[in-house]
């Protein structure tokens, strides 16, 4: 392999024969080209289709109280249900498995101030895991945190938006501000571009101080949670069967009781998701697959004709004294040569266009085109080996065929 | 330096064998001038691939140096063809792509020889041949008489002990012709075995043992009286 008399014959054939190594050269990077644009594109498409519809997580349950309609263990109708801390930490430990974030909500209508601006927002106290179930990115310092809730911290996580507000051009990170004439710190801000202007002109708190300020209660008006994405569609809607169950027991609701206890799942959104999203991978995989397909004919039909061209040439070289052999690992060597070069061409030229594109296509559900390394790097495998088993047969033949047939004059 | 007993070939045309050689007999010794002679389809060309290790005999034997050739795998052929002996063909079969030193050099690419050396010795035998200042031209910048003179180069290059030309005169006008045998001749002076197959009678004087071959048989076996060709440049 590393014997170098070979390589500058090698070299020596690859230049001296311009035309037949473009010819093969043009097929190999249109091969990759085509495939690194279209699977760019494929890709494009899925990832226009996460960004649109998996803003927030999908695998949520969200539960809240309302009216137990029917009289049960002694309990008149209509009465008010309530939820507490202790209804977290009882899911928590009943569902412990399934379970992988669990947050509560109390929301308020607050005025914000600071300095001269003011506005009304709303408030919702959350616990840290809320950041999963809502995917909220902060652009600036951090969510609410453990240590937050422990201490009943007056700090608060406010919105793109409100910081814009109240803030204009100034940093709030660290700034006391004021919510409901409570002073509390600002330790971040976050943004959620999928959700429209409301959700960015919402304030987190930690639900403890909150609790605590208002009436030092432990209610909460809403439960959210989020569970293994793993026991899949049929498990989630077990799941929110078995919650609901658990919790009207707990609450003394009857079980036929259709308003005491709602529980939400998104399953149904879910599935859709997940189908849509494999519908979308399959469509991708099958463009790659015909592109690379369509490569590895034009490449296998090259090679026929190159060594069908070379035949008297192989034929000379067989009557100087060149053993099968070494006949075979030349044309095996040029084609390896000739397909990494021409395929590395075509990637260039394919990641470019796909650079270039960037969001231009994003009208058109194309969101950042793009091909892994990986995927790239195995599509050149495959044509490469498609380019030596398709050179090797004829190869095997040529290096057969006795010198005084390649040599008959024509 | 070559016996060959008995030899037979006959060659597969659709339902019908053709028998082209019929039991042939020839003893050829170290510095013989040897011309092979016949009409076309008289076997001549089918003798001289089977001498060349271009093709294999159905029955008989034949012995080169020797060596028996005889079942010779694919490798172990090359690499006979390479120490043994050297073509020279009527269409002189050059690499079209090479120069002609790198063409003189290519038997020596196969021998494993080194760079270096291959250089050396591909311009010692292109001006053995009178073409030392057409080293670095590609064939088609050659005429005729001196592609053949390239091959023949070529053919002496890997040192071999026999020479084996197939009609090499054949592509080429007569006053080329001469000066081509003239080389040969040369080089058979200083002591190489030359096999020579021809069907023009004047090619065939200049050589010194004149082998006629007809359907298959060899019908006369001559030593003559040797034409030099310098004689009608």
């Amino acid at each position: 392999m590393f014997d170098l008399d070979r390589w500058r014959e090698i070299f020596q054939t690859i230049n001296k024969n311009k035309l037949r190594t473009l010819l093969a050269g043009f097929t190999v990077t249109l091969g990759i080209l085509i495939f690194t644009i279209l699977f760019g594109m494929g890709n494009g498409l899925k990832n226009t289709f996460y960004e649109e519809f998996q803003d927030d997580a999908q695998n949520t349950i969200f539960i809240y109280p309302g009216f137990a309609k029917k009289p049960f263990k002694g309990y008149k109708e209509n009465r008010r249900i309530e939820f507490e801390n202790e209804d977290i930490e009882f899911l928590k430990q009943k569902f412990a498995g399934r379970i992988d974030h669990i947050t509560a909500r109390i929301y308020k209508g607050v005025t914000a101030k600071y300095k001269n601006e003011y506005g009304n927002y709303n408030v919702r106290a959350v616990h840290p895991s809320h950041q999963y179930l809502e995917k909220t990115a902060i652009e600036k310092g951090r969510f609410v945190n453990q240590n937050d809730i422990k201490t009943d911290a007056r700090v608060a996580v406010i919105g793109r938006l409100v910081a814009k507000d109240l803030f204009a051009e100034e940093d709030p990170i660290g700034k006391y501000f004021s919510l409901d004439k409570i002073i509390y710190r600002i330790v971040g801000v976050f943004s959620d571009e999928g959700s429209g202007d409301n959700e960015e002109r919402n304030i987190y708190t930690p639900v403890s101080t909150t609790q605590l300020i208002y009436k030092n209660t432990e209610k909460v008006d809403q439960i959210n949670l989020m569970y293994d994405i793993t026991i899949g569609a049929n498990g989630a809607r077990r799941l929110s069967e078995e919650i609901e169950k658990a919790l009207k027991n707990k609450h003394n609701i009857a079980p036929s009781d259709q308003n005491g206890i709602y529980v939400r799942n998104n399953v149904e959104d879910l599935e859709d998701t997940l189908q849509f999203a494999s519908l979308l991978q399959i469509i991708v995989l099958w463009i790659g697959i015909g592109t690379l397909f369509a490569g590895v004919i034009g490449i296998s039909n090259i090679m026929v004709y190159i060594v069908k061209e070379r035949t008297k040439e192989l034929g000379i070289r067989k009557a100087l004294g060149a053993k099968p052999g070494s006949v075979i690992a030349m044309i095996l060597q040029e084609t390896i040569v000739v397909t990494l070069i021409f395929g590395y061409i075509g990637l260039l030229i394919g990641n470019f266009v796909l650079n270039s594109m960037g969001d231009k296509l994003k009208d058109w559900f194309i969101t950042n085109p793009s091909v892994s390394q990986g995927t790239i790097i195995g599509a050149t495998i495959i044509l490469v080996i498609s380019g030596l088993i398709a050179g090797y047969i004829p190869a095997r033949r040529a290096a057969r065929v006795k010198p005084i047939v390649a040599l008959r004059d024509e | 330096m070559i016996q060959i007993k008995e030899l037979h070939k006959s060659y597969r045309m659709g339902s019908n064998s053709l028998h082209v050689l019929k039991g042939i007999n020839l003893d050829i010794k170290e510095g013989e001038f040897v011309s092979i002679m016949g009409s076309s389809g008289s076997g001549k060309s089918t003798l001289l691939n089977i001498i060349g290790m271009l093709d294999e005999s159905d029955e008989g034997s034949y012995v080169l140096d020797n060596v028996p050739i005889k079942n010779l795998s694919e490798k172990k052929a090359a690499i006979y063809r390479n120490k043994f002996l050297g073509f020279i063909f009527q269409s002189f079969n050059l690499i079209n792509y090479k120069n002609a030193a790198e063409n003189v050099a290519l038997p020596l690419y196969y021998q494993g020889v080194s760079r270096k050396i291959r250089k050396e010795k591909s311009l010692y035998y292109l001006e053995k041949v009178g073409l030392a200042d057409w080293a670095h031209h590609l064939p088609n910048e050659l005429s005729g008489g001196q592609k053949q003179r390239v091959a023949i180069a070529r053919a002496l290059a890997s040192e071999p002990k026999v020479l084996l030309a197939d009609e090499p005169t054949g592509a080429l006008d007569t006053k080329t012709s001469y000066e081509v045998m003239d080389f040969l001749q040369g080089i058979n002076d200083e002591g190489k075995t030359i096999l020579v197959v021809t069907h023009e009678p004047d090619i065939a004087d200049m050589t010194k043992r004149i082998v006629q071959l007809k359907d298959g048989i060899i019908e006369q076996d001559k030593f003559v009286e040797q034409v030099r060709a310098s004689e009608h440049v």
